[in-house]
């Protein structure tokens, strides 16, 4: 339904962010998008919406939802031109709600964008139920300092199911909250995901989290997909080292052993990026191959591919 | 050298004004240190023959009602300048910074030290000014004293602020926890810290500090009459705007380049800062 | 918000108490005999010893300020050496003058310094922001009294659109009319305040754009226009408000400048004339009201800014 084909991002004539990411997300399936800080999986999201930063363009590639081109298109001709909708939220509910404008105000706002002839403060007690706030009709006329931060997030989410999107972006929306809310706040999008058949692009550097939810998972380091795979082949047998490493990082409940692993080195920036396979340098089954020219792709279980030489699968040669 | 050269060219391309600005700023030191070579008259010989001249010929700019050069005492003028913002600057710093910073070290001192720096800033300040030039009278010095008094209450906030900020970096919570002393702190920690806001607000107050002067040399309450200043040459103008409008350009445009020179100056420095003080440094 | 206000209040007393201390100071510090200092040289013996009792000074300084403070309080700020009149009557009477000046340089600053303020934000990194940011710094860095010689100089002397000096009041002959010898004056003393009343819109605007809740509302589909108005404006206009208090003093104390140029019979213009004249009761007398307005103003621009905004919970 959206899919994403060879997508890059970059800042004006500087270095490419984001360097070719393609992928597809259905109705109904939870896609987890997982890579450390500064891996690109924020600015794709962002580009994703048409939110990108002033300065940072899409220079390839094309976002097409539903069969029409939304790749240069900002959220608002998105609404003009009647195209499908992607909706987004954010990591910091905290600050991401306008501090002197009432819940309600924000919620039929966001309504009557997409449908001006809603009945929208109905809509908005509606939304409010929808993502499981008590007493509805009280907090709409609340501000948002009024709410805690899973509060604050069910209001994002009730926001951005007001244009019934097809497709729900959620940028780390659990990393600003309690470990108790982050549950509640999980099992609310899974839920919403499922009975909307809506979408959902989840996007984390928690691969626990991701085991949890999503339905298929892709890998991004260093601006690319490096492996992509429905959830349980994945943990069950990753193909990339990079996936390896990131899950042998998991502090791993069985283990008596209190010392967390840690990959080697640190991720490249942009502009540096080393030929090749982006991961070479800190990659123990790295060969001469690995450092120079296009990393051909690897295919273990069905609906699981890796761009690598020497994926876990084989036994390492050479 | 070239290193050097180029750290200093790039940025002053990327901002020509700025680069107009220190070069005009340049010119007046050299104005203030070579006017007897630079002014074709002593500013102050009187000439009643002519008197009110237009601008041109001998008189580049034309003379006053004692047909005194205009030009030679506009260069002449930028000794003054200079000597009233390096005056006030030195007294402000000289003093809010000790202020701030023994504010920001001693809570219960700096209670009752930013207390009095509000009951200051209640006062307008011209006025204040003006009430210290009641108390110690006219004068150059005096002038300093009173346009630094002002500017003293702001660069203590600024200091205090920044200082405050400073005390609570963990890098110097570590250092006291080791034991280091006040003076260590202030010393390693906090001044070296506050070497870019403390730019910042200098060329702010050099800035006004001109226009301060200018305002006291105009209500004639600045520097004594016989000096040559620029507000003293538009103060004295005045009654002759209408017969020779000549007089107020010049005076007017160097006050006024010299403080928008510092103001870019002061703009360029603050956007190379360190951006958690940024928004301190202000006006 | 009433613990906040009786608090805020509270400060602005005692910020009051201290400023009346260095007022009343102030005489003393003047080198020379208080008495001879209130009264001039040419005061008679009955006039020393009057003032000597009324001033109570030779009781204890503590005392002495219980009664200056005790009459100011009373509504008596002592008596005009020059005048001969109470320095109450003396700054009545430049009242009028002074606060519709200061109104009207208020309404030039919010009707130009917001609006382009924000175009120069909403323009921000282009050549139209380029150009009204340094037209800013450079009304900001002009003498008011220099762009007020020249206004006289274009306006009244050349093209004799308005008056060029002095100010009848509205309440006499000419009646409203009257406010046009405060337009040249006004717009001397409005253009360094609004440039920086420009330069804070731009800056808070550009500010409260970079919010995320900012992104949350264009993320709705809003158009652009609507974001800016609703979203980033009305939040940035919060700390522009603030920033009038301040507005406030500054325009007083250029006012002393200005109604010189202008020759306006103002409260500013009293203080250059009496400081000139050593007529010192009434300079202490006007500081007096001038911090007492300037501290009131600061207090309700402090309390309806908390008012405005809803996140300061109604303790």
């Amino acid at each position: 339904m959206l899919s994403v084909e060879n997508l890059v991002v970059s800042v004006g004539r500087g270095p490419d962010i984001v360097r070719g990411v393609s992928f597809g997300i259905e109705p109904g399936e939870i896609l987890g998008l997982v890579g450390e800080s500064g891996s690109g999986k924020s600015m794709t999201s962002l580009a994703l919406m048409g939110l990108l930063p002033p300065k940072l363009g899409i220079s390839a590639g094309q976002v097409v939802l539903d069969g029409a081109d939304i790749t240069h298109l900002a959220p608002h001709q998105r609404v003009r031109r009647k195209c499908g909708k992607v909706a987004m939220i954010f990591q910091e509910p905290m600050t991401s709600l306008n501090p002197v404008l009432r819940i309600g105000e924000q919620i039929e706002e966001a309504v009557r964008v997409h449908d001006p002839d809603a009945d929208a403060p109905a809509r908005a007690r509606e939304l409010l139920d929808m993502v499981r706030i008590p007493d509805a009709a009280h907090q709409l006329s609340a501000y948002p300092h009024q709410l805690s931060g899973g509060m604050r997030q069910r209001v994002m989410i009730a926001i951005a199911l007001a244009c019934r999107p097809q497709v729900l972006i959620a940028d780390e929306p659990t990393t600003a909250l309690d470990v108790t809310v982050q549950r509640q706040v999980l099992g609310l999008i899974r839920e919403l995901c499922d009975s909307l058949h809506m979408g959902v692009l989840f996007i984390t550097h928690d691969l626990g989290v991701v085991a949890q939810l999503a339905d298929r998972v892709a890998v991004m380091y260093a601006g690319k997909l490096v492996e992509t795979s429905d959830v349980g082949p994945l943990f069950r047998a990753p193909l990339h080292p990079y996936t390896a490493g990131l899950m042998a990082c998991l502090p791993d409940p069985e283990s008596d052993d209190p010392a967390l692993a840690t990959i080697p080195g640190a991720a490249p920036r942009p502009g540096d990026i080393p030929d090749g396979c982006p991961f070479a340098p800190r990659c123990d089954r790295a060969a001469a191959p690995c450092r120079s020219g296009p990393v051909p792709l690897a295919h273990g279980a069905p609906g699981q591919s890796a761009r690598c030489h020497f994926p876990l699968n084989e036994r390492a040669s050479a | 050298m070239r290193q050097i050269l180029m750290t200093w060219a790039r940025p002053m391309a990327a901002r020509p004004m700025t680069a107009l600005g220190i070069a005009f700023l340049l010119l007046i030191v050299l104005f203030a240190a070579a006017s007897p070579w630079i002014a074709p008259f002593p500013p102050d010989q009187i000439d009643p023959v002519n008197r009110l001249l237009e601008p041109g010929g001998a008189h580049l700019l034309g003379t006053d009602h004692f047909g005194r050069d205009t030009f030679s005492r506009v260069v002449y003028g930028a000794r003054l300048a200079l000597l009233i913002g390096v005056g006030v600057v030195a007294f402000a710093l000289a003093s809010g910074v000790p202020i701030g910073i023994l504010s920001a070290l001693y809570p219960n001192l700096g209670k009752v030290l930013m207390r009095m720096v509000d009951v200051l800033m209640s006062f307008p300040s011209l006025l204040l000014a003006l009430g210290l030039i009641v108390i110690l009278g006219q004068g150059v010095f005096n002038a300093i004293l009173a346009i630094g008094l002002i500017y003293l209450t702001t660069t203590a906030r600024i200091v205090y602020g920044v200082a405050l900020r400073l005390k609570a970096e963990p890098y110097v919570e570590a250092a006291r926890s080791a034991g280091a002393g006040p003076w260590w702190i202030v010393t390693r920690h906090i001044l070296p810290n506050m070497i870019s806001p403390l730019l910042v607000q200098a060329s702010f107050v050099f800035a006004f500090a001109q226009l301060g002067a200018a305002s006291l040399d105009f209500l004639g309450l600045g520097a004594p009459p016989d000096i040559p200043s620029w507000g003293n040459m538009l103060a004295e103008s005045r009654i002759y705007i209408t017969r020779a409008s000549w007089l107020l350009q010049w005076p007017g445009l160097m006050i006024v380049l010299t403080a928008f020179s510092l103001n870019l100056v002061g703009d360029a420095l603050r956007d190379r800062m360190d951006p958690r003080f940024r928004e301190m440094v202000g006006k | 918000m009433g613990r906040y206000v009786i608090r805020r209040t509270g400060a602005a007393i005692m910020t009051l108490i201290a400023a009346s201390i260095v007022i009343f100071a102030f005489i003393h510090l003047i080198p020379g005999d208080p008495v001879y200092v209130m009264l001039g040289d040419g005061a008679t013996p009955e006039q020393v010893a009057a003032l000597r009792d009324r001033m109570g000074l030779d009781e204890p300084v503590v005392v002495q300020y219980l009664i200056w403070a005790g009459n100011a309080l009373q509504g008596d700020l002592g008596q005009s050496i020059f005048f001969d009149t109470p320095v109450t009557q003396v700054i009545r009477e430049g009242a009028e003058t002074s606060i519709l000046l200061a109104l009207i340089t208020m309404v030039w600053i919010v009707a130009f310094g917001v609006p382009v303020g924000i175009l120069a934000a909403i323009r921000q990194g282009t050549v139209i922001d380029q150009g009204l940011s340094g037209l800013a710094m450079l009304l900001a860095s002009v003498p008011t009294f220099w762009v007020g010689l020249y206004l006289i100089l274009i306006f009244a002397a050349g093209l004799g659109w308005f008056p060029s000096s002095g100010y009848p009041s509205i309440f006499e002959e000419g009646g409203l009319a009257n406010l046009r010898y405060l337009i040249l004056p006004s717009l001397a003393l409005a253009a360094p305040n609004a440039a920086l009343i420009l330069r804070l819109t731009r800056a808070s605007m550009l500010d409260v754009a970079r919010e995320d809740y900012v992104r949350t509302a264009r993320a709705k589909g809003i158009a652009p226009s609507r974001v800016v108005l609703r979203h980033i404006l009305r939040n940035a206009l919060l700390a522009v408000v603030s920033a009038f208090g301040f507005t406030f003093a500054a325009l007083i104390s250029e006012a002393v400048v200005t109604e010189t140029v202008f020759a306006l019979p103002g409260v500013g213009r009293t203080v250059v004339q009496s400081i000139l004249r050593r007529d010192y009761p009434v300079i202490q007398g006007v500081i007096l009201i001038i911090v007492c307005m300037y501290l009131v103003i600061n207090l309700a621009v402090d309390l309806s800014y908390r008012l405005l905004d809803p996140r300061v919970e109604l303790e």
